[in-house]
């Protein structure tokens, strides 16, 4: 019940955050779903994530508003509202079917299909010793996808440092 | 007379002064109970992150950068992914990648338990925390060099 109206509230927020004009109050709105998911995640039992959320989306919104905001951003607005519209709703129902037969097709909430898990849970504890099974599955067990993610981050902090580094930068006059 | 004061205003700063620290420790704690309780190394140094941040948004951002600049923020990323990867492959003296080779593992829920996981947990610690730090302040001083002209 309560992840239901969570739900509610994020996709307004959502809906908010596209349609509304000024900039500031849409990345608040990006910020009210995504304070809406770690609720969601706290409830579904998942503090980790909850926690990693909370964080993130914290710094998501600093960067936002500190470091971008004050950009100037070309508004798009033509007068094919017709088209726009149709093709909008033929998306949003093309979906909703596709999204009709594959949700069928998906186990239940709290069964899973990969026998692994189980295993997983059993032998947590006495394998690694980490009283957090979280820590243990994605620090032991599954060592590869934390280096493939600590990798990938490397990567964008990199990327990032390269193009809008001080020295180098072309000077325009 | 003093230059422009750079910042925002006088009860900002107070608080800063007062919560800065303790938004830190809690980073520190967050990480090595990250074997022990909810959250871990990726949310601990985003929370560490946030304290440096913290910093640089209530008292500019000389002040933040005299803590710990950029090239050091990058000097400590590379550290943490070079820690990351050579407990991985140290873990091949036991036999495989990513090898648990403490032998004796410790009794759980000690804070000393669970073999490679909290020194993982620091290495991705300091990753993503001075990565992120390092990606924040690149931002502001390209910001900054752009209301310059």
């Amino acid at each position: 019940m309560e992840i239901r109206l969570l739900l509610l509230f994020m996709i307004f927020a959502a809906a908010v955050a596209v349609e509304i004009e000024d900039l500031l109050s849409s990345v608040i709105a990006v910020g009210a779903v995504g304070l809406g998911l770690s609720l969601v995640f706290l409830i579904l039992k998942a503090p980790d994530l909850a926690i990693t959320q909370l964080v993130v989306e914290i710094l998501c919104l600093i960067i936002l508003i500190r470091a971008t905001l004050k950009k100037d951003l070309p508004l798009i607005k033509d007068g094919r509202w017709l088209f726009n519209t149709v093709s909008t709703l033929v998306f949003i129902v093309s979906f909703l079917i596709f999204g009709y037969f594959a949700l069928k097709e998906l186990p239940r909430f709290g069964t899973p299909i990969m026998r692994v898990a189980g295993e997983y849970i059993e032998q947590g504890l006495p394998k690694t010793g980490a009283a957090n099974i979280v820590a243990s599955i994605i620090l032991d067990f599954r060592g590869y996808d934390t280096l493939g993610e600590a990798t990938i981050l490397f990567t964008a902090v990199m990327g990032v440092l390269a193009v809008i580094r001080k020295v180098g930068r072309i000077n325009e006059e | 007379m003093k230059n422009k004061e750079v910042g925002m205003t006088l009860i900002v700063k107070t608080i800063t002064r007062l919560t800065v620290g303790l938004i830190l420790l809690y980073g520190i704690y967050i990480v090595l109970h990250g074997h022990l309780s909810p959250g871990g190394g990726f949310a601990g140094g985003v929370i560490i992150a946030l304290s440096f941040i913290h910093l640089m948004l209530a008292f500019g951002r000389e002040t933040a950068l005299k803590k710990l600049s950029q090239a050091q923020a990058s000097v400590l990323e590379s550290l943490g992914a070079i820690m990351f990867l050579t407990i991985a492959l140290l873990g091949l003296l036991g036999g495989y990648f990513f090898f648990n080779f403490f032998l004796h593992k410790g009794k759980p829920f000690a804070l000393f338990s669970a073999g490679i996981i909290p020194l993982c947990n620091i290495a991705i610690c300091l990753k993503v925390g001075a990565g992120l730090f390092a990606i924040f302040a690149a931002l502001v001083l390209f910001k900054g060099l752009d209301e310059e002209k």
